[in-house]
């Protein structure tokens, strides 16, 4: 186990190192003088651009910017926004945790639907059901979710007028942040409606974000427990008695699940991509927001951090979900 | 000519008949697949023909009919059956040159990532050593990135614009391609078939590209149409964004972020760009599945 978790960790930071790479690239290439907007003027003498440029270290070789972008990375110091003029670091940390909150409500919107429709098509395979389900997952993993959103603005916000148009929470209420998460936040404050409000800002959006996730797990779910429920083993079950619900419930699902957990893993870059969409339709306060804003903004430092700080993210889960593969397929590990 | 008559003698080859035959045999048993084939066949003629029947320019604006509602709905006219939009352009003749836009988008940017992708897959794959473990690092990095991300700030870089788009789109898209290919070729490499033709003293380029390439096409073929409805969905999402096509290029993302302002006052012009970009993306989907299931020999057996 642990020279499957050291070779992970050797093809990690490559990895990592190309992806700052590519991060550090990114801001010399954009079109725009990152001198000029930093400075924030418009026209500038020769000798004070240089002069600017020479503070800001601009006027070095590219490899030593690099060098020095990495060690100010790794010792924590992600650089300050243009804009905002914090550090790109404390306005992730601030922002962060809305998209975790979205993303989590939609994964878990995604699994517990999406795992029991795909075993229920399994049994039933060919049947009315099956297609059905199969058929909705479809058009699930077909929706351009941009449009999804709006259509369910137009139709829950704006026709039934049930949720909110756009935000976390309503301007009405006003408490400390805890933990960054607006449900328990509201809660602990013990403000009235101020958990429904919550709520009702987080529906439409986890819908958005969690379509194209649960089509995606409800399609593996079913064709993981049809190879299952074809294998000796469950036969063997049958054979001796057992009732349907424990075959499928316990020697078929948990075999069957192996390879959806994977399926989970690797919809977190689903998911972020989906938060870059979701966040901009609903006007939440989350990083997918902040990255397309900062895009249009040319907010250089972030656009560079944000990626690499992103990209980190992503790899970091999937190399948990790699571990944790190891761990419940021995298999896997040689 | 001759080269016609070439290719025109290789498509009545028995066993090539043979094989179309059965593809088509597993593939229409796909109810899906075949309404997926129909649909999509029915919007390539639709784009194709948009110059003909829509019945009016697309960037036509007609100052008496802005926000005109649908037909079917009061206040709506014959003469725009979708209705207007908001600077009083036909929302249908708009939706039939947008479908050229779309598919013309799915060509290229599969086209771009296939080729790339095969072209670096077959490289890595067949010489493996340091050319391999560079590539597949490469890809790593890539893939590290959310797609939709990398490729909208890659179109900051190249400059906003449908074309700019596309190469983005295809940048993304191309790491999955030299995976496939790659690992189709790793398992080929050592076939007799190669070792034998390695023998007969072909070079290292007839063995990657003709020997050993056509065997490994039925994964890339699925891909291909994956890709190609995951590239018509980025694209109308970058241009969504104000990244992709332009105003007033009658791309479908592009009118949904126009007509975001209006749509608790105009459902229709935000509907029908939506709806034309899932029926797109879902009958290439339908398609896909029936490929897979036709093309792939586990699931023919059971």
């Amino acid at each position: 186990m642990l020279r499957f978790v050291l070779g992970r960790l050797a093809v990690l930071i490559p990895t990592f190192i190309g992806v700052s790479i590519i991060a550090f690239a990114f801001i010399r290439v954009l079109p725009g003088d990152p001198v000029m907007l930093m400075s924030g003027e418009r026209v500038m003498a020769p000798e004070r651009y240089e002069k600017i440029s020479h503070e800001l270290g601009y006027d070095r070789p590219l490899p030593v910017q690099y060098f020095d972008y990495l060690t100010d990375v790794l010792s924590g110091d992600f650089g300050s926004s243009i804009v905002t003029k914090r550090p790109v670091l404390d306005d992730f940390l601030t922002l962060f945790p809305a998209t975790l909150e979205l993303s989590l409500c939609a994964i878990l919107l995604a699994v517990f639907i999406g795992v029991p429709a795909g075993v229920f098509a399994a049994i039933k395979r060919g049947s009315f059901f099956d297609q059905a389900i199969m058929s909705t997952a479809l058009v699930g993993y077909s929706m351009p979710i941009f449009w999804w959103g709006l259509l369910l603005i137009i139709l829950v916000s704006g026709t039934l007028g049930w949720t909110p148009v756009s935000g976390r929470i309503s301007l009405l209420y006003y408490f400390p942040s805890v933990t960054g998460f607006m449900l328990i936040d509201s809660l602990l404050s013990g403000q009235a409606g101020a958990f429904k409000s919550a709520v009702s800002h987080l529906i439409l959006p986890t819908i958005v974000l969690g379509t194209i996730p649960l089509a995606v797990i409800a399609r593996q779910t079913r064709s993981a427990m049809l190879e299952v429920l074809g294998e000796d083993y469950v036969r063997t079950a049958r054979a001796k008695g057992l009732p349907p619900f424990r075959v499928v419930g316990i020697h078929a699902l948990r075999n069957a699940l192996i390879p959806v957990v994977t399926t989970i893993g690797l919809q977190v870059g689903v998911l972020l991509a989906g938060a870059i969409l979701t966040e901009t339709i609903f006007s939440w306060p989350g990083i997918g927001k902040w990255m397309v804003d900062s895009v249009f903004k040319r907010d250089y430092p972030v656009i560079q951090s944000g990626l690499l700080i992103i990209a980190g993210i992503i790899m970091l889960v999937n190399l948990l979900v790699d571990l944790l593969y190891g761990l419940i397929n021995p298999r896997i590990r040689h | 000519m001759t080269d016609t008559s070439a290719t025109h003698a290789k498509m009545q080859d028995p066993s090539r008949r043979a094989r179309l035959a059965e593809f088509w045999y597993y593939f229409s048993e796909n109810r899906g697949a075949v309404i997926g084939l129909a649909v999509f066949v029915l919007l390539v003629i639709l784009a194709l023909a948009a110059p003909l029947i829509a019945p009016h320019a697309a960037n036509a604006q007609y100052r008496d009919a802005i926000l005109v509602p649908p037909y079917w709905q009061e206040g709506g006219r014959a003469a725009y059956l979708l209705g207007t939009d908001a600077v009083g352009r036909d929302m249908l003749s708009r939706l039939l040159f947008g479908a050229r836009y779309s598919l013309f988008i799915g060509v290229v940017v599969t086209l771009l990532a296939l080729t790339s992708g095969i072209l670096i897959g077959t490289v890595a794959g067949y010489f493996r050593g340091w050319a391999d473990t560079a590539i597949t690092r490469v890809m790593d990095i890539i893939l590290a990135f959310p797609s939709l991300l990398l490729a909208l700030v890659l179109v900051a870089v190249l400059g906003p614009g449908l074309t700019n788009a596309m190469i983005a789109i295809a940048l993304v898209q191309q790491p999955h391609y030299v995976r496939l290919t790659r690992a189709a070729v790793m398992a080929e490499k050592n076939r007799d078939y190669v070792t034998a033709a390695r023998v007969a003293g072909a070079g290292n380029l007839r063995l990657m590209f003709r020997t050993i390439l056509p065997n490994c096409t039925a994964p890339l073929i699925v891909q291909a149409a994956l890709s190609f409805s995951t590239a018509i969905l980025d694209a109308a999402a970058l241009g969504f964004l104000g990244m992709g096509a332009q105003p007033p290029t009658p791309e479908w993302g592009t009118m949904l972020a126009e007509a975001r302002e209006f749509i608790l006052r105009a459902w229709w012009v935000v509907t029908f760009p939506g709806l034309a970009i899932l029926i797109t993306v879902l009958a290439i989907n339908l398609m896909g599945d029936g490929l897979r299931d036709a093309l792939d020999p586990k699931l023919k057996r059971s």
